[in-house]
């Protein structure tokens, strides 16, 4: 039988980039807030620049028990067969925030409107068919102050492009409107990223520095970055990668109304006699404990919010929580991550130091940026040149056709160019469709006996022609800033699991195609919340963490005003 | 670092009584023998060959002599200078293969000897035996896989991939593995050196090739938790995801 715990207001499922941030406003305002987290509590000590143990053998994510034991299953279409894979995030007070890359991008204006602004502007034949994209129930603006909160809040680095409708071009001049400066100035550039910066000028683009959750100089009491090389999966020695464990999370606890619980696995959701959460079942070291709370909010990452939701059965919701519309795990995607480019100059690039975040990006081909009238896709790539190198990493580069993979003269050719290539990151719209979603596998099971999610999914034509696009423009650009060899990655494939993984609960106004409503609460529970990628319904072409957070904080900030209509009031 | 220590004592008592070469002959079982044991056995005669190498903790003497020469033909030591060998790179995965890499064990058992196999089969001698240049055209069949069915389980491109990765990883990674000695991989690619602060100026110097190799070990810097540094995990090679 599980221990029953003293009731709280909030319960939180999950304390990585979406539950780290919304404990604070909630805490803030006064409610007794509890976090359970699967994992553990790092610190900057477990932070070493070993390329071995972070690049090669996966830490941090092998320290994470729970993700590791329950990674989806994969299938590209309905026909195939579902086989189970790694997961790519981690278990941890901060989650994977703690070793991301940290850009940190707002999306376009154009990525809550996908569909209307496409029919408005090239016809209703040009959203694809079979996607179940819709716009989303709001636009930028409405937004907008959350990414502001979120960028001062936890420390955003980036040069603005677009401060209340003044375009400054030294930032990105496709961006929304914002109403502030990034708190911090960009990453400092290298002199590749001046020379890429220079080409692209020459193309008649515009490149401007990425936006990075990163300290380009002290902020809050935190260190600057070191720009040491071993941001790529590795967690900060010195705290100035923005967690939410070094961040909101500290903040949240500082309040004394906010206790986190470690070592905490989820097995279900419970409901009350009128169908509303009552609180949760976990695990910690097997043994059972159920906290109620007045409000439950799941921030598990979209696999475990689709999970989690399908696995909490009861009479009132025999599909799963929130399930009664079976919308539970669909318009589920992940972004288009493959069909990369990378280049080989005939000169030293300078990228043994710096981070993944730290680069020069070109916004020209992202989005509806540019006249579709003339391709047959929508959507777009953004391109971006950072750095990144490590030793193990930099001999296993491709040797272009030009020296074997190992002898004297791979020797020579590494000897020569191991600081000459560089890996384009590309990242490209993607959109829902109905033949991709998540269900709970019939077979694979984790070791406490639950199915493990499992992702049907594959890239269709827009994503594949969105990536090919994306990579000519790339080439393009590594040829003018004087690449000599290029090598381009093939696109399209089944959606593996990925860190970039969007849908299961979407957000929109329409319950029957939607889970959660407009301020991320469930349509069929009124006090039950998802927080994470998996409420969005568009990708955009830039990475998710810093919606992801403007929309917990805006979930969560909503729960604090409106109290007394979301909390049931009478005893459960 | 106890790890270490002990790793060395029981090395020095290899050595002490000359057992290594006795080793070789006997078999797996004598090296992974209890410090105890190994002085309790017989004292060889004095005519046994000195230890020529160091011992090994998991390979048998037959499987690290094949592995050391399969690594010194991935990257040689050339006029370029130290290869993988005085990297001690086969001393990495040796080690390796009792932690992190474990689960591979026995793909080296397996491929070391079906390596061996296909060189009598095909050159009609052993591979430690070949020319250079004989050795490397066992390595490239082994390599494309296409003429060895048969005598590998399984396909030899796999097996001369893993230990290709396994041998950049001994040969480029952190010393604290045990590989890279005296810093020879990070040397070979101009790599300065692991650092725990990049400055502006130093990025400069680094863009003008005037920033010096510091050869240090991300353990030498102070303050860096070990604990998790050796995984019994057997996860194999993972890719970055972001």
């Amino acid at each position: 039988m599980a221990t029953r715990l003293k009731d709280t207001d909030v319960v939180v499922i999950g304390l990585g980039a979406a539950g780290g941030v919304a404990v604070l406003p909630l805490a803030q305002a006064g409610l007794e807030v509890i976090g359970l987290e699967a994992g553990g509590a790092m610190t900057r000590r477990d932070f070493a620049p070993d390329e071995i143990r972070n690049n090669v053998r996966g830490w941090p994510m092998l320290t994470s028990h729970k993700t590791n034991q329950e990674a989806p299953t994969v299938r590209a279409t309905a026909s195939a067969n579902a086989v189970q894979g790694g997961h790519p995030m981690m278990n941890a007070i901060g989650g994977t925030s703690l070793h991301y890359w940290a850009q940190h991008w707002r999306l376009n204006p154009w990525d809550f409107k996908v569909v209307s602004e496409t029919r408005r502007r090239y016809g209703a034949s040009r959203v694809p068919k079979g996607s179940t994209v819709e716009d989303w129930p709001f636009g930028y603006e409405e937004i907008e102050p959350y990414y502001e909160k979120i960028e001062y809040e936890l420390g955003v680095s980036g040069q603005a492009g677009n401060l209340n409708g003044k375009i400054d071009q030294r930032g990105n001049p496709f961006e929304g409107p914002r109403r502030r400066e990034y708190p911090m100035p960009p990453l400092r550039w290298t002199a590749f990223h001046e020379k890429m910066a220079a080409a692209a000028k020459g193309l008649g683009w515009h490149p401007f520095p990425g936006p990075a959750a990163i300290n380009s100089k002290s902020y809050q009491n935190r260190s600057g970055c070191m720009y040491h090389g071993f941001c790529n999966t590795g967690g900060c020695h010195v705290d100035a990668k923005n967690s939410t464990a070094v961040t909101t999370i500290p903040r949240a606890q500082a309040t004394n109304h906010f206790k986190a619980v470690t070592g905490a696995t989820v097995t279900s959701i419970n409901v009350d006699s009128q169908a509303r959460a009552s609180g949760v079942t976990y695990l910690v070291n097997g043994e059972e404990f159920f906290q109620p709370a007045k409000v439950v909010l799941l921030a598990s990452f979209c696999y475990e919010n689709s999970r989690l939701l399908l696995l909490s059965k009861s009479s009132a919701f025999p599909d799963g929580l929130s399930n009664n519309h079976r919308q539970v795990g669909k318009h589920y995607f992940s972004h288009h991550q493959g069909g990369q480019v990378s280049a080989l100059f005939p000169f030293n690039i300078g990228a043994w130091y710096g981070l993944p975040a730290q680069g020069v990006a070109v916004d020209d081909w992202a989005d509806d940026n540019f006249d579709h009238a003339g391709v047959d896709f929508i959507g777009g790539g953004n391109l971006w040149a950072m750095s990144d190198r490590r030793p193990i990493t930099a001999a296993g580069m491709n040797t272009y056709g030009l020296a074997p993979s190992w002898g004297s003269q791979w020797k020579a050719f590494i000897r020569e160019n191991a600081d000459r290539s560089h890996s384009s990151y590309l990242q490209k719209t993607t959109l829902p469709y109905e033949e991709n979603f998540l269900d709970l596998d019939p077979v694979v099971k984790d070791p406490l006996g639950l199915p493990v999610i499992r992702i049907t999914g594959e890239y269709k034509d827009n994503e594949r022609k969105v990536a090919a696009f994306a990579q000519d423009k790339m080439e393009e650009w590594y040829r003018a800033a004087g690449a000599i060899q290029i090598n381009r990655g093939p696109v399209g494939g089944a959606m593996g699991a990925s860190t970039h993984a969007y849908g299961g609960t979407r957000m929109g106004d329409n319950a029957e195609t939607n889970v959660v409503n407009r301020w991320g609460m469930s349509h069929e529970v009124p006090n039950l919340g998802v927080l994470g990628g998996s409420v969005m319904g568009t990708s955009g072409a830039h990475n998710p963490t810093h919606t992801v957070q403007a929309l917990a904080w805006r979930t969560a900030e909503h729960i604090v005003k409106n109290w007394k209509s979301i909390a049931p009031t009478t005893s459960q | 670092m106890s790890e270490q220590s002990k790793l060395i004592s029981r090395r020095d008592v290899l050595r002490g009584v000359g057992i290594a070469g006795a080793a070789a002959a006997a078999g797996p079982v004598s090296l992974l023998s209890t410090p105890d044991a190994v002085a309790a056995a017989p004292e060889p005669a004095q005519a046994a060959q000195p230890a020529a190498r160091e011992a090994f903790e998991n390979l048998t003497a037959t499987e690290a002599d094949l592995l050391e020469a399969i690594v010194d033909r991935l990257i040689p030591s050339d006029a370029l200078g130290p290869g993988a060998r005085e990297a001690r790179a086969a001393h990495y995965i040796d080690r390796a293969l009792g932690g992190a890499l474990a689960s591979s064990r026995q793909a080296y058992a397996s491929g070391l000897s079906s390596l061996d196999r296909y060189a009598r089969a095909s050159r009609g001698k052993g591979f430690l035996e070949l020319s250079p240049a004989d050795k490397d055209s066992v390595l490239m069949d082994v390599e494309s896989g296409s003429v060895t069915p048969g005598i590998f389980a399984g396909n030899s491109g796999q097996f001369f991939n893993l230990v290709l990765n396994h041998t950049r990883q001994g040969t480029f990674g952190d010393p604290y593995y045990g590989g890279n000695a005296n810093f020879v991989g990070w040397d070979l690619l101009q790599y300065p050196g692991v650092r725990t602060m990049v400055t502006a100026v130093d990025q400069k110097a680094l863009e003008s090739g005037q920033l010096k190799a510091n050869h240090k070990s991300a353990y030498d810097f102070e303050g860096f938790n070990k604990a998790t540094a050796r995984l019994d995990s057997h996860a194999g090679d993972m890719k970055h995801g972001d």
